[in-house]
């Protein structure tokens, strides 16, 4: 008996990836007859080393920033074929992949309303060239370009608010996700496969490696990012939220605690003040607490 | 059929003939009116194509790429700042084995900022595995794009077409050109059959991580592909001139008035017109000169040089751009094709005119000419203005 | 000529990853199992494949150990065993 996925395994993800469960979930709810188009990074490294690739669906990846932009000609090339109706174009990439360096092929595929789904796969930092900070890099995060010392607590910015942006652009359909969540990434991907035009879902993929957690507890901390309130899980419809997890508010330390990229906050009052502040103030923004 | 038309229209009208499905670019001078003429063909119904509108050169290079992989024939162009800004993307296409045809409108590169003619853009990416083409006046430009296709989308080939027109002279002149009909273009460039692409029905696996295993043999594929081009360009342009009536040679060089020359130039593009002008006019009074224009500057054709020169004893080479810190980037590949050969030119000179768009006048080339019996220059400005150099900054 | 240029789909199976495996590698006990897939799903190999309840198990030439699994079953019906280090099931 084999697992029918179209992403198969004998990839080299590091043992509890977060983002290899998201990318199977997405392509799986996608189907067979989808075209992927894949940003440089993690992803794209550990399933096509050449001879051996994971995708049993057509794939290509082309640069760093480029993926929306590769994937509006694509889009465009099976309009003019007159086949756009029967094939799912995906474009895909990191969080570095999408918030910065591609921001601006995003804009424009957004722009533009080409028929594409665009999956973000936000592990908060660029964790394929080693743990360097990204625009999505959460408040006073430890990673190797915005390390804690004297002089610093960390990453100094707070996390780029991509989902908002995304749904400046007036997209019919904006989604965030979570691995915590399985069935809601896939019902979230079959939803966006559906509608016709630009669309964006966000998934939170914890990093066993750049957050510093055990592999077996991935799930876990995704879970405590969205029950501390400091990765909210909303969807959009052409605007207004449709949708949103509620939950009972834990405070953050409990999601800070267990992941070694957040040790050197422990001890400090402000650092966790500031974070807490964070999350109390998505869960009042987009009304997460269960009751409101 | 014959019409006098601008350039860039030219060229517009070229790719229509050719039928790409999607075209995408970015605009910037001199290459406006080329994605121009051809927005208003589509928006007319007289092109079938999806037209996508860009952000950026990069993005339009990265279109025009998805689209090829996806198996339909796409179309960009480009010139200067985002040539180089697409630089990235190109070096992709070209690593994919896409094909492609790109027009370049020469222009010169910041900093400082400027948007006439000169040939440092295309020659800035002369490395990238695409095939670049020269073309001298605009019925050239219109055969070279139709080829273009011809040639890129040949299974043994498979590399991207850059075809260079000398921006505001070529795409803003008005010339009297013949637009081959479309039925003859069709006859002459078949729809475009991929090798591979990506399609649902048949899954596969684009771009993928090469390491140091794998990666130096499809750079020594490209290599040796380019040997594969240097003898297709002759045979592509002798059944253009069987289709068409017009007749380019090898389509590698040409050779005007080289034979039993005493001194000849090599040039590229453009200014090769106003060669031929001033050769006519000395010939006339009984001067032994002539030109060698190239049209092939990827790949090199080093044999069809040699065979060329190797009796002229007076050479000079006229570059329209500079590879900064060494000498002139046409020049060298000229004295290279001398390397180690039994017959050489005595003198081979090198000279850089032209740069952001300084005319070269009748009286330039003739200058040239008459430097020519001098010794040989290894690189040497012409039309300089010392007034605006000094050694020391100081306002 | 062409060097390499694409890559066939679905050939890293030919890439056995079990052998990464170190510590430990699921037991599925296939007692209490109510076939929720929760297991299949959120394994990153993609390598846990059954049909109803009770007929779930893994691949472990490609298992990695990462233990997602037995954390993630709602009946505890996945248990980390310790191993050799090899990779091979004890």
């Amino acid at each position: 008996m084999e697992n029918k996925t179209l992403f198969k395994a004998g990839h080299t993800a590091c043992a509890g990836c977060g983002q290899v469960i998201a990318a199977r979930l997405v392509i799986d709810a996608a189907g067979s007859n989808t075209i992927v188009v894949n940003n440089t990074g993690c992803l794209e490294v550990l399933s096509t080393r050449y001879p051996e690739s994971a995708w049993s669906v057509p794939w290509i990846h082309s640069l760093f920033e480029n993926a929306a932009a590769v994937a509006s000609g694509v889009e465009a090339a099976l309009i003019y074929l007159g086949k756009k109706e029967a094939i799912n174009v995906i474009a895909q990439g990191g969080d570095g992949g999408t918030a910065d360096i591609g921001l601006q092929a995003l804009s424009g595929m957004l722009e533009r309303g080409h028929d594409i789904l665009y999956v973000c796969y936000d592990n908060e930092a660029y964790e394929n060239t080693g743990i360097q900070r990204s625009g999505l890099t959460p408040y006073a995060t430890n990673t190797t370009t915005t390390p804690p010392g004297t002089k610093s607590i960390g990453n100094i910015r707070p996390k780029k608010p991509l989902p908002e942006i995304v749904l400046a652009h007036g997209i019919p359909y904006v989604a965030t996700a979570s691995v915590a969540f399985v069935q809601d990434v896939q019902r979230k991907v079959e939803k966006a496969i559906s509608i016709k035009g630009p669309k964006y879902i966000q998934i939170h993929v914890p990093c066993p490696l750049g957050w510093r957690h055990e592999p077996n507890f991935t799930v876990e901390v995704a879970k405590l990012a969205v029950e501390t309130g400091l990765y909210p899980i909303i969807e959009y419809e052409n605007g207004a939220l449709i949708s949103r997890r509620q939950f009972t508010p834990k405070p953050v330390e409990e999601y800070l605690k267990v992941q070694g990229r957040f040790k050197h906050l422990l001890s400090n009052p402000e650092a966790l003040k500031e974070i807490q502040r964070i999350a109390d103030n998505n869960i009042q923004k987009y009304g997460l607490k269960v009751g409101s | 059929m014959r019409e006098f038309l601008e350039g860039s229209r030219a060229v517009a009208e070229a790719v229509k003939l050719c039928k790409p499905g999607v075209i995408s670019a970015y605009p910037i001078t001199p290459q406006t009116h080329i994605v121009e003429e051809l927005a208003q063909m589509v928006a007319n119904g007289e092109l079938n194509a999806q037209f996508v509108n860009v952000e950026s050169e990069h993005s339009a290079a990265s279109v025009v790429l998805g689209a090829v992989a996806t198996g339909v024939r796409a179309f960009t162009a480009t010139s200067s700042q985002g040539l180089i800004y697409m630089a990235e993307v190109l070096f992709n296409i070209a690593g994919l084995r896409l094909p492609l045809v790109l027009t370049c409108a020469n222009r010169a590169l910041s900093a400082p900022i400027n948007i006439w003619n000169d040939q440092q853009d295309s020659i800035s990416l002369r490395d990238a595995g695409w095939i670049q083409l020269y073309a001298e006046n605009n019925q050239e430009v219109v055969d070279l794009h139709i080829m273009g296709y011809r040639l890129s989308e040949d299974k043994s080939i498979m590399l991207p077409v850059m075809v260079c027109m000398d921006g505001f002279i070529l795409t803003h002149g008005m010339e009297s050109v013949d637009i081959p009909e479309q039925d003859k273009v069709d006859k002459f460039l078949p729809p475009y059959q991929p090798l591979y692409k990506l399609d649902p029905a048949e899954p596969l696996t684009m771009g993928m991580l090469a390491d140091p295993d794998y990666y130096m043999e499809t750079r020594f594929a490209i290599q040796e592909t380019f040997k594969d081009v240097l003898k297709l360009i002759p045979k592509i342009n002798e059944e253009f001139r069987g289709q068409f009536g017009r007749d380019y040679k090898d389509g590698l060089v040409e050779e005007y008035y080289t034979k039993g020359a005493e001194k000849v130039i090599v040039a590229m593009g453009s200014v090769c017109g106003t060669i031929k002008e001033v050769v006519d006019e000395l010939r006339a009074k009984g001067k032994k000169v002539g030109l060698l224009k190239i049209i092939s500057y990827r790949p090199f054709p080093y044999t069809k040089v040699y065979e060329a020169l190797k009796d002229v004893p007076r050479v000079a080479v006229l570059d329209k751009a500079v590879s900064l810190g060494a000498y002139a980037p046409l020049a060298v590949e000229i004295k290279a094709a001398f390397s180690g050969k039994k017959k050489s030119p005595k003198v081979i000179s090198s000279f850089v005119a032209g740069l952001g768009g300084r005319d070269i006048t009748l009286e330039s080339i003739k200058e040239i000419f008459k430097k020519m019996t001098q010794k040989e220059v290894n690189l040497e400005f012409i039309d300089l203005k010392p007034e605006l150099l000094k050694e020391e900054y100081g306002e | 000529m062409f060097g390499p240029l694409i890559i066939k789909p679905s050939t890293s199976k030919g890439d056995k990853t079990g052998s990464w495996r170190v510590k430990s590698s699921p037991q599925f006990l296939r007692k209490n199992c109510i076939g929720c897939r929760m297991c299949m799903l959120v394994c990153p190999e993609g390598c846990i494949e059954g049909k109803e309840k009770n007929t779930y198990t893994c691949d472990y030439s490609y298992c990695k150990g990462c233990g997602l699994c037995a954390e993630v079953c709602p009946k505890a019906d996945i248990i980390m065993q310790e191993e050799e280090a090899e990779g091979k099931k004890k």
